[in-house]
């Protein structure tokens, strides 16, 4: 029996909902009519929208990352698809799954420069995992089942689905998903014996081993973190996880060493750089992470488990690459730890702990705390952990010094609840994530903790918030400055603060309340508990303006260009330790 | 480890539109070189095209290229046939030359040398067609160019396995 004849916009629905999706971000525009129209007559899909088509990308990747499915967009042509670039370029560095739907001109007026035409397919082609351009509407339900499947599948990524006007209009029939494989991408997510074996055979002979985890243990699901937390208590392992895993592993765990990178604690520093064993899980030697290449890791042997390939040998050349899903690489690991029952050689291993007790006694996220007129950025993100660890709270972030506080200060024991913009820095991500999360959870505790120059780069999105009355709270560490460029120009270009001070900021109390939402401003030590207390309380959106201490700096660092045994641990080792030419010249 | 190594690659893609711009934006984008790249399609049921590619890098890049080439979806498979043992190549090239008297005659007398053939000529001028590994018509080219070069067309370099296996 052919099946019944539906519109284009129709099939676009109807696909969705049989990919499980029950929420769209979008804004609507000319390309898009026949989609808007089709959502108007149903209720399966809910359709938030947004107050600016970047927002809408980030809302998604929010969405994404703190449920674990497939973020969902739809915007117009043009400028709504050239705005979601910058969303989309987020989600493919940090390896978000989103289905982006963009609209298009009809096909006939395809190339023709025609209102509101991009070449959507070609902007987008480096900054997605995969995009299409449906031209048949024959093609147009399989091609959005395809979407979601190389969306999700493998290392995820954002997808573009671009749909000309025609299509939406024309009329064809539906195909629901189908079981059958895929013709070409069919990612490795089971790890070849031989090598889990060896992996195996390393470990059970490493002196000082580290486990080095990453965003790919987030992505490949609670699961998976849960195996890698059994295995580094069980193997009795230090562990370091990069920005984008935290929360892989508990943070209350006492394997756990901080963070690791240019802003990581000394002890997970210290410890990358004199392990001989580096078990990296779902990280990708990224820049931040390894410092001055030539002199990371270098006394180490190098396991690198991921699930692609080509984030192997990338950067840093490993001894021993496990290509596959990271829970399943991991189970099988902890069944050959199990067979082998080697014992681990005890000795070595407590000399090695006893070495790490010895960094961590540098206590190296101490900051001054003498001082009773200012409240310090770090102060604030403490006070703000402490009021809500019993909550469970989802927290996201702007980009800058707050971003390294937040990471640094604030506690996560679970995966999912940590949504920060790690390989593109995009300044304006964590108020929209901050919409998509609570969207995902809407009696949960949302945070956004944001900089006075990040969070105006999408402050829009508080008319969002106040639409759908999301109670995302919104805690900004207001230093004036463009802190973390204001740190580089202090360290690296002698103090001359260019065009890093913002001379107009708003009142971000009248901003608040011009939303409908609660403000507060505080400046006082003494006066921040009670703020957060009001901020949590209120039961609708917050903002909280932090002023703190304008010339603070984010400490340690790991100056661009020296090796992670080369960090400066505060304001004290800026003037000993220059930066390098070399260093100067990395951002 | 740093040697710079140069490898001759085969990607087997989906015939669509676009798929070119992928691997070649992938090219550029990463900063990869390209000496040749060609494309056709080769199975016209299954709508797959055949790229060949010469490129350089170190080891590291090399497999960086191939890992990177291999995750594009519509990518089937990646061959580096550089690797894989023994294979062929071949490169063709029309090379135009333009002269009278003595050196066209020699034109003439080294492409019979080279087995290239003419398949233009007029009284000023000859197009030879040429077939061969691509060091063997950079030869001829540089022999060509003082006898009165005019303009060179060429293919890129094609490669295909040695023996009865198939990719």
């Amino acid at each position: 029996m052919p099946a019944e004849a539906m519109s284009g916009a129709e099939i676009v629905l109807k696909a969705l909902v049989d990919q499980g999706v029950e929420v769209i971000f979008g804004y609507p525009g000319g390309a898009v009519l026949p989609i808007y129209d089709a959502l108007f007559k149903q209720n399966a899909l809910r359709h938030i929208l947004v107050r600016h088509e970047q927002g809408a990308v980030h809302a998604a990747e929010g969405y994404a990352r703190s449920t674990g499915r497939v973020g969902t967009v739809l915007v117009t042509s043009g400028p709504g698809a050239t705005n979601a670039v910058t969303g989309l370029t987020d989600a493919l560095m940090d390896s978000v799954p989103v289905v982006c739907l963009t609209g298009q001109v009809p096909t006939h007026l395809i190339g023709n420069d025609a209102f509101q035409e991009a070449d959507t397919t070609g902007i987008t082609r480096p900054c997605t995992k995969h995009n299409y351009l449906v031209r048949d509407v024959r093609d147009l339900a399989r091609v959005l089942h395809e979407a979601f499947y190389v969306a999700k599948s493998g290392r995820p990524g954002p997808v573009v689905v671009d749909l000309p006007k025609d299509v939406l209009f024309a009329s064809g029939s539906y195909s629901p998903p189908s079981a059958g494989q895929h013709k070409s991408y069919r990612p490795q997510l089971d790890p070849d014996p031989d090598k889990i074996a060896e992996a195996a055979a390393l470990i059970g002979s490493a002196k000082r081993p580290l486990f080095y985890g990453g965003g790919g243990l987030v992505n490949s699901g609670a699961e998976a973190c849960a195996r890698f937390t059994e295995l580094v208590r069980g193997l009795d392992i230090p562990c370091t996880l990069t920005l984008m895993g935290l929360g892989a592993l508990p943070a209350s765990d006492p394997h756990f060493l901080g963070m690791v990178g240019m802003h990581g604690t000394y002890e997970a520093n210290m410890a990358m750089h004199d392990c001989d064993l580096l078990i990296a899980v779902g990280s990708r030697f990224d820049d931040r992470v390894t410092g001055r290449l030539n002199a990371f890791s270098p006394h180490s042997k190098k396991i690198h488990f991921d699930i692609d390939p080509s984030s192997i040998n990338k950067n840093v050349h490993v001894d021993l690459a496990v290509v596959g899903d990271a829970g399943v690489a991991l189970a099988k690991l902890g069944d050959a730890l199990r067979a082998a029952e080697r014992p681990l050689d005890g000795g070595a291993r407590e000399e090695w702990w006893r070495r790490i007790d010895e960094w961590r006694r540098r206590d190296c996220l101490r900051y001054d705390k003498s001082r009773r007129d200012v409240i310090k950025p770090q102060y604030a993100i403490e006070r703000l952990y402490a009021a809500c660890r019993e909550r469970d709270a989802y927290i996201t972030t702007e980009v800058g010094q707050h971003q390294m506080w937040a990471a640094q200060f604030f506690k996560f024991e679970k995966p999912y609840h940590w949504m920060t913009s790690g390989g593109l820095g995009t300044m304006g991500y964590g108020l929209p994530a901050a919409v998509g999360v609570q969207v995902a959870h809407p009696e949960a505790l949302v945070i956004d903790i944001a900089g006075e120059a990040s969070i105006l780069m999408n402050i829009q999105e508080l008319s969002t918030v106040a639409q759908y009355r999301l109670p995302v709270k919104v805690f900004i560490l207001n230093n004036q400055y463009m802190g973390m460029v204001r740190q580089w120009q202090e360290l690296l270009h002698g103090g001359r603060y260019s065009e890093s001070y913002t001379a107009a900021l708003p009142d971000f109390v009248k901003l608040a309340d011009a939303f409908g939402a609660f403000g507060r401003r505080v400046s006082d030590p003494a006066d921040l508990d009670a703020a957060i207390g009001e901020m949590l309380a209120a039961p609708r959106a917050a903002i909280v303006d932090v002023a703190v201490d304008p010339t603070e700096n984010c400490f340690p660092m790991i100056p661009s260009g020296a090796a992670h045994n080369e960090m400066l641990l505060g304001p004290q080792d800026e003037a000993k330790k220059p930066v390098s030419e070399e260093g100067m010249v990395l951002v | 480890m740093n040697g710079i190594e140069r490898h001759t690659i085969a990607v087997l893609v989906d015939n669509e539109p676009g798929i070119l711009a992928r691997v070649v934006g992938l090219f550029s984008g990463r900063g990869y070189n390209i000496e040749s790249l060609t494309v056709a399609e080769v199975d016209r049921v299954g709508h797959l095209s055949r790229i060949s590619l010469v490129t350089s890098g170190t080891r590291m890049v090399i497999e960086q290229i191939k890992a990177q080439l291999d995750r594009l979806v519509p990518v089937h498979k990646v061959h580096d046939l550089t690797d894989e043992g023994p294979f062929v190549e071949r490169e063709m090239a029309l090379i135009k030359v333009a002269g009278r008297g003595e050196s066209r005659i020699e034109s003439l007398r080294l492409a019979d040398i080279f087995r290239a053939r003419v398949i233009d000529s007029t009284n000023e001028s000859f197009v030879f067609e040429m077939t061969g590994s691509s060091d063997k018509l950079n030869a001829f080219i540089a022999l060509m160019e003082p006898l009165g070069l005019v303009e060179v067309s060429r293919t890129g370099v094609v490669a295909i396995s040695r023996g009865p296996g198939r990719f």
